[in-house]
């Protein structure tokens, strides 16, 4: 029963969190790693990017509330979202007809690139907080839980609850669906096979006659929902807050490097890393082990690895070693 | 610092050589992309070229990278449904000289045209759109890609049902059908090429031109892909190769050009040229 307990413990306190975290991560390290296989830059603003979206959802959320409109038990701004979507959409084919088409006119090498997006970074970083201003929103509404601990505890007899918050759901379940979609979009459409063949081998693209505005224009379209999509899961299941988005850029990067760069599949599997990795060593194991371990060897203290302050240093971590000893990451993906 | 040629580009790096290859095109020649229904209406010329004179031209080019001719008043020609050749010492100019007629290389001199049309001005991209396929000697395939999308992207322009171009292609190069399903990557140097080869048919080419379609393969491999050669020009295609390996290559060719220091030094069949005392002395080591 003690056994019992402990894993309830652990799903409740880790797997659960984590996988909704590292849904989270892999949807907006899809975007980094679309965009680095294809555009052939790392950009620094795809955090800003997934702020700019999850700003936009909200204000449409308010004033979807302020008519009355709600989503039954789901959240509102899932209504938002398409809006969310569409406005970050417009402003980032804005940005590369008047930022980065000006670098690949001149065939800059990727390093300028990088600044560039950098420099995209600063601006939208001050144009989300013009916007929506720095405060920490808390925007989801609807169902809380789709189960309580209590229920669960009721439901089992067993001390440990179990809670499923509907966020948690909500992110998994969105997750799944955009991936199936961007997957089969990638492997089965014309467009999606010319964007593959152009990040596969640009000049043997051009030799075949796949138009590169085109794939631009298409990946830049895919990158924005994508981020737009994460931020708003993200922002549900957390609080949306402009800073902490800025600072869910070194997560996801090594999310996207531990993954493979230029690999949608890596991408996936090095969210769940990253996640599973901050999760795990910032949790306090404390009442895991009390309930796994025999009582004489029960710990004392929290049997926190390091304190969830210090949880961005566990990417930091990952990304140096994975740079150092396998710089392709896991799915072989272009090294940096 | 940024003494070469285009060193006045403070974005680009400064290795490397400054090929106006594929990707760098903007250079000269028009940024003319092909727009997505160029392929499929362009006209298909059956039977002898139109005019008079070998189909594709490419008479008197001079021309290199920077300020240094490498090609030397070069004339190379391509009748229809022949294989022409193009052999030579190491840097005579050989690639240099497929490049330029295929618009990768800027020239100071000469044109290149085909059934009578001139292209000399027009991009590679725009090239591919007149009906001419290049495969290039090397990062010829999608390696991530399987077989069978390698050869819908050679299609990628074409609107009408290319199944039947796959089929012949599969036809031609049997083991891809076998291996339809597996990256390109994955595969062996010789099955690579015939990806590569086969990915270029797939665009209903009227020149088919290969860089060394044989590098780096073995002996029984090659002769295998020059028999597909010469059954693609067989099927009316203009093929222009240049090849490493001449001897082989002069016995398949009905054009042969041995090219020295950029200008043509010998122009025979290639038969021909293989009995040429000379052209054996100098090139093909005695016997």
């Amino acid at each position: 029963m003690d056994l019992l307990n402990a894993l309830v413990a652990l799903a409740n306190y880790v797997i659960v969190p984590a996988t909704a975290y590292g849904a989270q991560l892999a949807l907006g390290a899809l975007g980094v790693t679309l965009v680095y296989g294809i555009l052939r830059f790392s950009n620094f603003a795809h955090g800003d990017t997934m702020a700019f979206g999850t700003a936009v959802t909200i204000l449409v959320t308010w004033l979807l509330q302020s008519f009355g409109i709600g989503f039954g038990p789901l959240p509102t701004a899932l209504l938002a979202l398409p809006f969310g979507i569409l406005a970050t959409v417009a402003l980032v084919l804005g940005i590369d007809r008047g930022v980065y088409r000006f670098y690949r006119s001149q065939r800059a090498v990727p390093v300028i690139l990088v600044i560039v997006s950098m420099g995209v970074m600063f601006i939208m970083n001050g144009l989300v907080r013009f916007l929506i201003g720095v405060q920490e929103q808390n925007f989801a509404d609807g169902a809380r839980f789709v189960m309580t601990a209590g229920d669960f505890k009721s439901m089992t007899g067993l001390a440990e609850g179990l809670a499923l918050r509907s966020t948690q759901a909500i992110t998994v379940i969105a997750a799944v669906i955009v991936v199936v979609a961007l997957f089969w979009f990638l492997d089965r459409t014309r467009t999606g096979k010319s964007m593959r063949a152009y990040s596969d081998n640009e000049d043997l693209a051009l030799l075949s006659g796949i138009n590169p505005d085109r794939v631009v224009v298409v990946t830049w379209i895919i990158a924005a929902t994508l981020a737009t999509i994460a931020g708003v899961l993200y922002g549900l299941d957390k609080s949306f807050k402009p800073f902490t988005y800025f600072q869910l850029l070194l997560p996801i990067f090594a999310s996207a490097i531990v993954g493979g760069l230029g690999n949608p599949l890596g991408a996936i599997a090095g969210g769940f890393v990253i996640a599973f990795s901050e999760v795990t060593l910032t949790y306090a194991w404390k009442k895991v082990l009390g309930y796994a371990l025999p009582e004489s060897l029960a710990p004392d203290g929290l049997m926190q690895f390091i304190s969830t302050d210090y949880k961005y240093a566990v990417s930091f971590a990952i990304l140096v070693i994975v740079l150092l000893f396998k710089p392709t990451g896991i799915f072989k993906g272009q090294s940096i | 610092m940024s003494g070469s040629g285009n060193g006045s580009n403070p974005f680009r790096e400064r290795r490397g050589n400054r090929d106006r290859s594929i990707t760098k095109s903007d250079e000269a020649g028009g940024t003319g992309f092909p727009s997505e229904d160029a392929g499929t209406s362009r006209p298909r010329s059956n039977g002898a070229a139109d005019g008079d004179g070998p189909f594709l031209r490419a008479r008197n080019m001079t021309g290199g990278y920077g300020s240094v001719d490498i090609l030397q008043d070069c004339t190379i020609d391509a009748d229809q449904g022949q294989i022409s050749v193009i052999v030579g010492p190491n840097g005579a100019g050989k690639s240099t000289a497929m490049k330029a007629i295929f618009g990768m290389l800027k020239l100071r001199q000469g044109s290149v045209t085909i059934g009578g049309e001139d292209i000399t001005a027009l991009s590679p991209q725009a090239r591919v759109a007149k009906g001419m396929a290049f495969v290039p000697q090397t990062s010829n395939v999608f390696p991530s890609m399987s077989v069978e999308e390698n050869l819908e992207m050679g299609a990628f322009l074409r609107e009408d049902d290319f199944r039947g171009t796959m089929e012949q292609v599969f036809e031609l190069f049997p083991v891809l059908k076998e291996k339809r399903r597996q990256a390109a990557g994955e595969l062996s140097g010789g099955q690579r090429q015939q990806v590569a080869v086969g990915r270029a048919l797939m665009t209903r080419p009227r020149v088919l031109m290969l860089d060394e379609p044989t590098a780096g393969v073995s002996p029984i491999v090659m002769d295998e892909l020059f028999d597909r050669i010469i059954e693609v020009a067989r099927t009316g295609i203009t093929i222009l190769m240049v090849e490493q390996n001449a001897r082989q290559a002069l016995e398949i060719a009905d054009k042969g050009y041995v090219l020295v220091q950029g200008a043509n030094a010998h122009t025979d069949t290639g038969p021909a040229l293989l009995a040429d005392p000379e052209v054996r002395r100098t090139f093909l080591g005695g016997q």
